[in-house]
């Protein structure tokens, strides 16, 4: 039984301006110890989508419409309060990609990293901040028993992504969802961070949904890619396949935008056109008026999750119907 | 022909650190910025990397006045703004414009997209008041925001729409010098691509000079001219841009260039990086002489003795290091 399933998930968020379809139907599994990359356009509903997991929704403006999310046989979408505490921010935790705004500015940091453990391992204040000590040094905070008693503003925004990692990891989940939690760092402490979390799921099990724009993380880290497009998933597959084989035009533009790739001075190369309005809903693929391929039957038929090889699924028309 | 619109000579800024509840004590001194020495050229795009917190938002933050400076000069167009006064600062401000590190914080959370690129507009009397929507319009357009946003408030964008939001409002002051601090960690490559060509474009139709921070190198490595790497509070290594990412000349430079992740698995699951040993110093008790000595594969006795000054080491390279010859 895989750790984590979820299926058809929709979550819309209801304003004066229309109701914006954030995640429109996503369905994915997660198997103990396995690391899914999450990558996409801005605004696709990748952090949308973590919430979702996470209850962090804000309701309103924001609502599940459907959808469940099984983890270890337990509905976290359906679940009582209850239950939903004993899982989340202990089984499954959550780094976040605006660290400054989930610091609180008025604590130590000392505070805000121990609280995990005293709310849910229920340990003697010393113990607690001997481990959080330990967190600090382990996510590369040099001089950590001076700087756990300093106040948010006082930390490079590196560091405070850092304090992030630690308090995630600090109850040690069987489940991590990082979004964007290496953006801040510069190479070096971002390929410290990446083996941390490896040595994690080595000794630990723990599996992880990792959010990312950066394809070299994801080439690094992830035995499987999930591409999103406007509140859906348009691609999956494992990672070797995503990077040497992809098949919707997303993924190929996608691919075709990474700087590094393209020769120094020149434009680089962009998607044209604009991410639809997520307000009107889209009869189509999602990505028509973008795509290069797009004919009639694009814009009036939603492709669906189509397996086109083992573990590979994609969303093009004209992909399954072998024309591209 | 050298034609500088903003220098740095010798700039420090230390932030005292205080502890204790009822009474205030000085417990030390963190040297966030000490002495670093720039220039930015008209027209030129400046690519400022360097480890977590060696400083690189502090030198912004000095740049902008946003903190005092303890020591050295900040001079844009012949104005030396760390001894300005008040009212001569707030004119450079329109000059120079800030994108911050975390667009979510930096922008007010209670104004909509149309009055926070509308305000400056109005403030400082851009244009008249009946074309203000148009240009909040065209604006939104240059950094790719539908107009059909423009009544949103901060928290229903992404992160990536955030950031795009507070590209739009310093570019509507038409500035000189914009500073950017990590402006495109948080977008997608295709709209990273967007700003990229973008600030690039923008560079050469109104001359804009740019100072670039970015973690990704390859990204700094686009879209600069010459590549300033900083480790802790200091320069290190300055040179062109390509060069500088080819060649790493510097210990520290060449460690952070084999880092680089690259978007290919079965590339990047099999090199070789070279791992640091030990952690980022502290820079509030920075280790003697080249600050990089305690963690450097070629350090040596003579590496503590004195802290390396930035040399020329090729005719458009400057590098800080006392054994560069031998290694
Ligand atoms: N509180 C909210 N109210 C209204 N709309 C929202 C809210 N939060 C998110 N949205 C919308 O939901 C969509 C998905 O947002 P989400 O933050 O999941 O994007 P993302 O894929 O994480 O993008 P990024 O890569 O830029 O972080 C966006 O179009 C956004 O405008
Ligand atoms: N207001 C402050 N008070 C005390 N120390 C500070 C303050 N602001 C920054 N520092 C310290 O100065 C150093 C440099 O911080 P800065 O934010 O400039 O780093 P950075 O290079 O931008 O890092 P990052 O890449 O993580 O954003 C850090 O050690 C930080 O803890
Ligand atoms: S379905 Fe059509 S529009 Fe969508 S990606 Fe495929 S070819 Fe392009
Ligand atoms: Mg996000
Ligand atoms: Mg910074």
């Amino acid at each position: 039984m895989p750790l984590l399933t979820v299926n058809d998930l929709r979550t819309y968020f209801h304003t004066r301006s229309g109701v914006y379809r954030a995640v429109d139907g996503v369905s994915f599994t997660l198997e103990r110890g396995e690391t899914l990359g999450i990558v996409g356009e801005s605004g696709s509903g990748k952090s949308v989508t973590c919430y979702s997991i996470m209850g962090l929704v804000p309701q309103p403006p924001g609502r599940i419409e459907s959808g469940t999310a099984i983890f270890d046989g337990v509905d976290l979408l359906h679940c009582t309060p209850r239950e939903a505490r004993a899982i989340r921010g202990k089984r499954v935790a959550m780094i976040f990609q605006d660290s400054m705004t989930s610091l609180n500015p008025y604590l130590r940091i000392s505070e805000q990293l121990i609280e995990p453990l005293l709310i849910h391992e229920k340990i003697p204040r010393a113990a607690a901040l001997k481990a959080g000590l330990a967190m600090l040094e382990a996510v590369g905070i040099n001089d950590a028993a001076r700087r756990i008693h300093y106040y948010p503003h006082e930390f490079s925004g590196g560091m405070r992504q850092r304090v992030m990692i630690a308090m995630a990891l600090i109850t040690k989940p069987e489940l991590l969802i990082a979004d964007e939690p290496t953006t801040a760092l510069d190479v070096t402490v971002q390929a410290q961070i990446l083996e941390l979390i490896r040595t994690m799921q080595r000794d630990l099990g723990m599996a992880v949904i990792l959010v990312t724009h950066d394809l070299g993380v994801v080439s690094g880290l992830c035995d499987r890619v999930q591409v999103m497009y406007a509140g859906r998933i348009v691609e999956t597959a494992d990672t070797r396949a995503l990077f040497y084989a992809p098949k919707h035009p997303y993924t190929r533009a996608l691919q075709r935008s990474i700087p590094s790739t393209q020769a120094k001075g020149t434009e680089l190369f962009t998607i044209p056109g604009m991410p639809p309005d997520l307000a009107k809903p889209i009869a189509g693929c999602a990505f028509a008026p973008r795509c290069s391929f797009t004919v009639d039957h694009c814009r009036d038929t939603n492709p669906p999750l189509t397996e086109c090889g083992p573990g590979h699924f994609q969303a093009c028309l004209r992909v399954q119907a072998g024309e591209i | 022909m050298p034609d500088p619109i903003l220098e740095l000579r010798d700039v420090k800024t230390h932030f005292p650190i205080q502890r204790g509840f009822f009474i205030k004590r000085q417990a030390g001194v963190v040297k966030a910025v000490d002495g670093v020495t720039l220039s930015l050229q008209r027209g030129e795009v400046l690519g400022l990397v360097g480890e977590s917190g060696c400083g690189k938002s502090t030198l912004a933050r000095t740049i902008m006045q946003l903190v005092p400076t303890t020591g050295g000069t900040v001079v844009l167009e012949g104005k030396n703004l760390a001894s300005g006064s008040a009212a001569e600062v707030r004119r450079t401000r329109r000059d120079m414009q800030m994108v911050f590190q975390d667009p979510y914080a930096s922008l007010n959370p209670r104004m909509t997209v149309f009055a926070t690129l509308a305000e400056p507009l109005i403030v400082h009397r851009v244009c008249p008041r009946a074309e203000v929507t148009a240009r909040v319009i065209r604006l939104m357009e240059t950094v790719g925001l539908a107009p059909r946003f423009m009544q949103k408030y901060p928290h229903e964008f992404s992160g990536g729409q955030r950031q795009r939001i507070a590209i739009a409002r310093a570019l509507a002051l038409e500035p000189k010098v914009i500073i950017a601090d990590e402006p495109v960690s948080a977008l997608d490559v295709s709209i990273q691509a967007q700003i990229l060509n973008l600030l690039a474009e923008l560079g050469r139709r109104m001359n804009l000079s740019l100072v670039f921070i970015a973690h990704d190198l390859s990204v700094v490595k686009h879209i600069s001219d010459r590549i300033a790497v900083m480790y802790l509070g200091r320069i290190v290594e300055l040179g062109p841009a390509a060069d500088v990412i080819e060649r790493p000349r510097h210990p520290y430079t060449r460690a952070l260039v084999s880092a680089i992740p690259t978007p290919n698995p079965d590339v990047e699951r099999t090199r070789q990086r070279i791992v640091l040993a030990g952690d980022p110093p502290s820079p509030i008790d920075p280790p003697a002489g080249c600050a990089f000595h305690p963690r450097c594969p070629h350090a040596r006795e003579i590496c503590q003795a004195a802290v390396p000054p930035l040399m020329p080491d090729s005719p458009a390279r400057e590098v800080a290091c006392v054994r560069l010859a031998e290694i």
